[in-house]
C-alpha cells in the first residue's frame, strides 16, 4: 500500500497530518481514504471539479505526475506519494 | 460613526477599533494568508474571512467572538460538471463579494465569486448553493468575460433593505443586473453605460462596472465606478447618467462610497488612467460630490502629495456617519473624521490593502 507523505505546509491547517498508508485503484481513491482520515484535507490538495490545485504538486516516487486534471497517473503497490507545493507565491 | 475598521489584507485579516481618541489594532487573524474580503456580519457581529490561499485554494472562515477564534466551513463550490466556457470547468478561484441576506431573511448570505457564480447559503453559511438562475442566463458563455481578473466575477451585491428579494449585483466584465425574485430571475441593467473595448460600446453586455453602490437613504439611487467613468442612477439602475469630470481627476479609479444620509453625496478614489493604474501626478486625493455629480472637490488635506504611487481596490474606500476610511495598494490606511475635509494616517506600514468595512 502506497504511504502518503505531505508538505510541512500543510500542519498549519491539519495539525496531525503525518505518513500516512492509503490505497485504491487510482489517485482520487487514495484522496478520498485520505479525507476520512483528515476531513478537509481533499479540499486543500484538489479543486471542486478534482483537477490538482495549480500551485501543488504530487510525485510518485520522486516524478511529478502528468495528468493533473483527472489524476489518472498509475502507482506501483508499494511506492511514497507526496504532495508538495510549488515555489509560488510573494 | 461604527468604532471598528475591518481589513481584508494581501497578508492577513486586520481589525482597528477606536477607543474615541485613538485607533488601535484589536485583532489580527490569518497572517500572512490573503484576506481577499473580510466582512462583519451587522445582523449578528458575525466576522468572516474569505482567503486566497495561493496554494490551498479559496476558504472560507467566520469567527463569533471578534477574531479570537475561527471556524472553517466549506467554501462555495461548483458543482461537478460545470464549465466557465465550453472545455473549461469551473471551480472556485477567488470570493469577490459577500452581503447579508437582509432582516427578514436573517439566515441568509449571499457571495460572488471569480469565476462569476453567486452563491447563497440560508443556513447562516453552514453551505452554499450555486444560484442557477444566474449561472445559466443566456449570455454567461458568450457575453462576459474577465476584466481585472482572468476569469469573470461578481464583486458588487446590493440587497434593497426595503425588499429582500430585490438585489443588484455587479459583475466584471458582463455589467449590472437585478433580480425582483430573490434571485430565480434576473434582468440586465446596463443602458447608459460604455464598453468602449467591444466593437459596440453599448452592447447588452460585457460592461465593466468596478464597483456597484446603493444610497443607503434612497436605495433607488446606485452609484458605479466603471472601468470608462463614474455613473449614477436615479431609478434603480433602469439608465445610467456619466457624472465623471471632464477635466480633473474624478473619472478612471476603482473605489466609491455614497453617505449614509445623503444620496447625493459620494467619495471617489481617482487614480490614472486604465494605462497607468498610479496615483495622479504622484498625489493622492479623495473627491467628494454634494450635489450628485454636478461638481466634484478635490480632498487632499492629510494626504501625501507627492512621490505617492498608491491606488484604492474596489471594496476598499467605506464610509460610516461623517467618517470616510482607505487603504491602498501600498498598505497606507487613511482615515477621515469629517467627510473627507481632513485625513489622518492611522498606519504606513500594512500589506496590500483589499478591503476596508466599518462595523460594530
Amino acid at each position: 500500500m502506497p504511504t502518503i507523505k505531505f508538505t510541512y505546509a500543510l500542519k498549519r491547517f491539519f495539525p496531525g497530518l503525518q505518513d500516512t498508508s492509503a490505497g485504491g485503484a487510482n489517485l482520487t481513491d487514495v484522496f478520498g481514504e485520505m479525507e476520512t482520515h483528515y476531513p478537509g484535507v481533499r479540499s486543500y490538495i484538489l479543486d471542486e471539479q478534482g483537477s490538482l490545485r495549480k500551485h501543488v504538486n504530487i510525485f510518485i516516487d520522486g516524478v511529478m505526475i502528468k495528468d493533473r486534471t483527472t489524476l489518472s497517473d498509475p502507482f506501483p503497490e508499494h511506492c511514497e506519494i507526496y504532495i508538495m507545493q510549488a515555489l509560488s507565491g510573494g | 460613526m461604527q468604532p471598528t475598521i475591518l481589513l481584508g489584507t494581501r497578508k492577513g485579516l486586520i481589525a482597528y477599533h477606536s477607543n474615541g481618541r485613538r485607533w488601535e489594532v484589536e485583532n489580527l487573524s490569518f497572517e500572512g494568508q490573503p484576506v481577499s474580503i473580510a466582512y462583519a456580519d451587522p445582523r449578528n457581529g458575525t466576522w468572516w474571512a474569505c482567503l486566497d490561499h495561493g496554494h490551498w485554494g479559496v476558504k472560507l472562515h467566520r469567527s463569533a467572538d471578534r477574531g479570537a477564534s475561527w471556524e472553517e466551513l466549506p467554501a462555495p463550490a461548483y458543482p461537478e460538471g460545470e464549465e466557465v466556457k465550453d472545455g473549461i470547468p469551473a471551480a472556485t478561484r477567488y470570493i469577490w463579494s459577500m452581503a447579508h441576506g437582509g432582516t427578514r431573511y436573517g439566515s441568509k448570505i449571499w457571495l460572488g465569486t471569480d469565476p462569476g457564480g453567486l452563491f447563497m447559503s440560508e443556513d447562516g453559511g453552514n453551505n452554499f448553493r450555486l444560484v442557477e438562475s444566474l449561472w445559466q442566463h443566456p449570455t454567461r458563455k458568450t457575453g462576459w468575460f474577465g476584466g481585472g481578473r482572468d476569469q469573470p466575477g461578481i464583486h458588487s451585491i446590493l440587497v434593497d433593505p426595503r425588499n429582500e428579494d430585490h438585489i443588484y449585483i455587479g459583475i466584471s466584465c458582463a455589467g449590472v443586473f437585478e433580480t425582483l425574485d430573490g434571485g430565480s430571475s434576473w434582468a440586465i441593467r446596463n443602458k447608459g453605460m460604455r464598453a468602449e473595448w467591444l466593437p459596440n460600446p453599448d452592447a447588452e453586455v460585457g460592461h465593466d462596472p468596478h464597483i456597484l453602490v446603493a444610497a443607503p437613504a434612497d436605495p433607488d439611487i446606485l452609484w458605479q465606478q466603471n472601468h470608462v467613468g463614474i455613473f449614477r442612477s436615479t431609478n434603480g439602475a433602469q439608465t445610467w447618467e456619466e457624472v465623471s469630470q471632464t477635466e480633473g481627476p474624478a473619472r478612471f479609479g476603482f473605489a466609491i462610497a455614497v453617505a449614509e444620509d445623503d444620496p447625493h453625496q459620494a467619495w471617489v478614489a481617482p487614480a490614472d488612467s486604465d494605462m497607468v493604474r498610479t496615483a495622479i501626478k504622484g498625489a493622492l486625493c479623495i473627491c467628494r460630490t454634494d450635489d450628485g455629480g454636478k461638481h466634484w472637490k478635490e480632498c487632499r488635506k492629510g494626504l501625501p502629495q507627492e512621490n505617492c504611487f498608491d491606488i484604492v481596490y474596489r471594496h476598499a474606500l467605506a464610509t460610516s456617519g461623517d467618517a470616510l476610511a482607505f487603504g491602498t495598494t501600498t498598505g497606507n490606511l487613511f482615515f477621515s473624521p469629517d467627510r473627507g475635509d481632513s485625513w489622518q494616517t492611522l498606519n504606513n506600514y500594512l500589506p496590500m490593502i483589499y478591503s476596508v468595512q466599518f462595523a460594530g
